[in-house]
C-alpha cells in the first residue's frame, strides 16, 4: 500500500506491506536509526517519537495508520545547535549507554511542554513509560527539571 | 518482530466498517495498543484489518441533559484531560499504562478487548454506564453491568461495534473515585476498585461499587452496596461495607499469575474497595 508521510520536515511517499511498524518504516526505509527498539513489545518507550504533536511508541503503530502524519524523530530534534532537552540530558550525564536516550528526550519534550515549573513527581509519573537499564533515573529527572525551566513551556 | 501479514482496510464511516469487516471476516482496528502487541506476539492473526482510525464522529466527549457520551474512538490522553466527566474516568485513564499508551489506545477498544486486568470495565461498571454498539440491523444500548461477560469475553458479536459509551455527568451530590493497585511494570491493574456515591450529609443515598483486576470481567458488588445504602458513613462503616465484597467475589474465580497470586488479590480486594468508597465520599 502507498503512503505519504512527513519526517522532520521532508514528505515520502513509499509502498509497504501493510504489516510494516512505524519504527520499521524509519529505520529499515528511511534510513532513520536514531529511534531504538528495545523491548519490541510496547514497554520500554526506546522507540518513542512525536507523532502529530504527540509522543507515540512507533514499535506499536503500523505505518499504514501514520498515513497522512507529520512525525519528528530524534534525528528531527536539534536545530543548528542541540535542543535544550539535548543540551541538559549532556550536562546533567542523563546516560550512561544511551540506548534509551532518544525515546526518553522525546518523551520529555512533550511532558515538559506547558509545563516549565514541572515538579519531580510529575516526571517521574511522565515518565513511567520509558525504561532505563543504566542510570537510576536520578539524572535523567534532574536534566528534563534543567531542560523544563530552560523551554519555559515550549 | 512484526506482525502476521495481513490485508489492510480502511473504514470511512461505522456502516462501511461494519460491511467490510463482515465482507472479509477481519477484525477492527482502533489505536491497535491491544491488537498490535498481541498479533506480534502470535497470539492473534486475524489475516485482514479494518482500521476504524479515521472514522469522523467517533472521536470525543458531548455532554447533554445529565449525560455525557465519550466516542469509541476517543482516546486515555482525552479522557485524562476532560472537565465535564465525573472524576474517576479522568482519574483512572490517567493511570492506564503511561503517556505514549494513552495518546494511542481508545476508549472503544479498551472495552471491547475486556482484558481482565483493564481500568475502564471497572470504572464504567461502578459508572452504571450504557454502552452504545451498533450492528447491521441498527444499534442497541446495553448496561455496562451486562457488557463485560468474561475473559476477554463481552455481549457483543463479531458484526456488532462499540460507537460510544453514556455515563452520567458530574453532578454536586455524587461523588466517584478509583483505587487501583498497579502491576509496576505494565501498569495494568492487579486489583481496581470503583464507586459512585451519592450522599446527603454523611448519608449515603445510592451507591455502586464495582470490582475488577482479580477476576475474568469486572461485577458490580451488590453486598457492598447493601451495606453502604443509607448509612451514616465513617471509617467504620466503610470499612465494614468493602469486607462485605467477600461475598461478591467467588473464590474459585480469582485469578493469579507470576505477579499476584489469586489469594493476595483476594485480599487486596477488600483494601482497594475501601479506598474507593472513601475517596468517592469525600468527594460527593
Ligand atoms: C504498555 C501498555 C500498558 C497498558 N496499560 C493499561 C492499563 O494500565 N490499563 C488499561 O485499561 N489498559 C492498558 N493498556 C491497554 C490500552 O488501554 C489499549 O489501548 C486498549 O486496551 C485497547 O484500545 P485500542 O484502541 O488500542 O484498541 P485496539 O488494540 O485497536 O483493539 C483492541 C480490540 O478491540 C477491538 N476493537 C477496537 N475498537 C473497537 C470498537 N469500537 N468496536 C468493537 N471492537 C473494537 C479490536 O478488533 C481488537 O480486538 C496498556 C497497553 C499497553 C501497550
Ligand atoms: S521498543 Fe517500542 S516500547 Fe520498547
Ligand atoms: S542509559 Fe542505558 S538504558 Fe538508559
Amino acid at each position: 500500500m502507498q503512503i505519504t508521510i512527513t519526517v522532520n520536515g521532508t514528505t515520502h511517499t513509499r509502498d509497504v506491506e501493510p504489516r510494516t511498524l512505524l519504527v520499521d518504516f524509519l529505520r529499515d526505509h528511511l534510513g532513520l536509526t536514531g529511534t531504538n527498539i528495545g523491548c519490541d513489545t510496547s514497554q520500554c518507550g526506546a522507540c518513542t517519537i512525536h507523532m502529530d504533536s504527540q509522543s507515540v511508541k512507533s514499535c506499536t503503530v503500523l505505518a499504514v495508520q501514520a498515513d497522512g502524519a507529520d512525525l519528528t524523530t530524534i534525528e528531527g530534534l536539534a536545530n543548528g545547535s542541540l535542543h535544550p532537552m539535548q543540551q541538559a540530558f549532556w550536562d546533567n550525564h542523563g546516560l550512561q549507554c544511551g540506548y534509551c536516550t532518544p525515546g526518553m528526550i522525546m518523551s520529555a519534550t512533550k511532558l515538559v511542554e506547558g509545563n516549565p515549573g514541572i515538579s519531580e513527581a510529575e516526571i517521574r509519573h511522565g515518565l513511567e513509560g520509558n525504561i532505563c537499564r543504566c542510570t537510576g533515573y536520578q539524572n535523567i529527572v534532574k536534566a528534563v527539571q534543567q531542560a523544563a525551566g530552560e523551554m519555559g513551556g515550549d | 518482530m512484526y506482525p502476521p501479514k495481513f490485508d489492510y482496510y480502511r473504514a470511512g464511516s461505522v456502516e462501511e466498517a461494519l460491511a467490510l469487516r463482515k465482507q472479509h471476516d477481519g477484525k477492527f482496528l482502533a489505536g491497535g495498543h491491544s491488537l498490535i502487541p498481541v498479533m506480534k506476539l502470535r497470539l492473534s492473526d486475524p489475516g485482514v484489518l479494518v482500521d476504524i482510525g479515521r472514522i469522523d464522529g467517533l472521536k470525543g466527549i458531548s455532554a447533554a441533559n445529565g449525560s455525557a457520551k465519550i466516542g469509541a474512538l476517543t482516546t486515555h490522553a482525552m479522557v485524562e484531560a476532560a472537565d465535564n466527566l465525573p472524576d474517576i474516568l479522568p482519574e483512572a485513564a490517567g493511570w492506564i499504562g503511561d503517556p505514549m499508551v494513552r495518546n494511542r489506545g481508545t476508549v472503544g477498544g479498551n472495552i471491547a478487548h475486556a482484558d481482565p486486568a483493564s481500568d475502564l470495565p471497572t470504572v464504567f461498571t461502578a459508572l452504571q454506564a450504557k454502552i452504545h454498539v451498533a450492528g447491521e440491523g441498527g444499534s442497541r444500548v446495553v448496561e455496562a453491568s451486562n457488557f463485560f461477560t468474561g475473559l476477554f469475553e463481552t455481549a457483543m458479536s463479531d458484526d456488532e461495534m462499540v460507537t460510544a459509551v453514556e455515563v452520567p455527568s458530574k453532578d454536586n451530590h455524587t461523588g466517584t473515585a478509583y483505587a487501583k493497585l498497579f502491576n509496576p511494570a505494565s501498569r495494568y491493574a492487579i486489583v481496581g476498585a470503583g464507586a459512585m456515591l451519592t450522599m446527603q450529609g454523611n448519608q449515603c443515598t445510592a451507591a455502586s461499587v464495582s470490582i475488577g483486576g482479580l477476576l475474568p470481567n469486572a461485577i458490580r458488588c451488590p453486598s457492598v452496596e447493601a451495606a453502604l445504602f443509607g448509612q451514616t458513613l465513617n471509617e467504620e462503616t466503610i470499612a465494614a461495607a468493602a469486607a462485605a465484597v467477600a461475598n461478591d467475589i467467588v473464590a474459585d474465580d480469582v485469578m493469579g499469575d507470576i505477579h499476584a497470586s489469586a489469594e493476595y488479590r483476594q485480599r487486596m480486594a477488600p483494601v482497594f474497595v475501601k479506598r474507593a468508597i472513601a475517596a468517592a465520599a469525600a468527594r460527593a
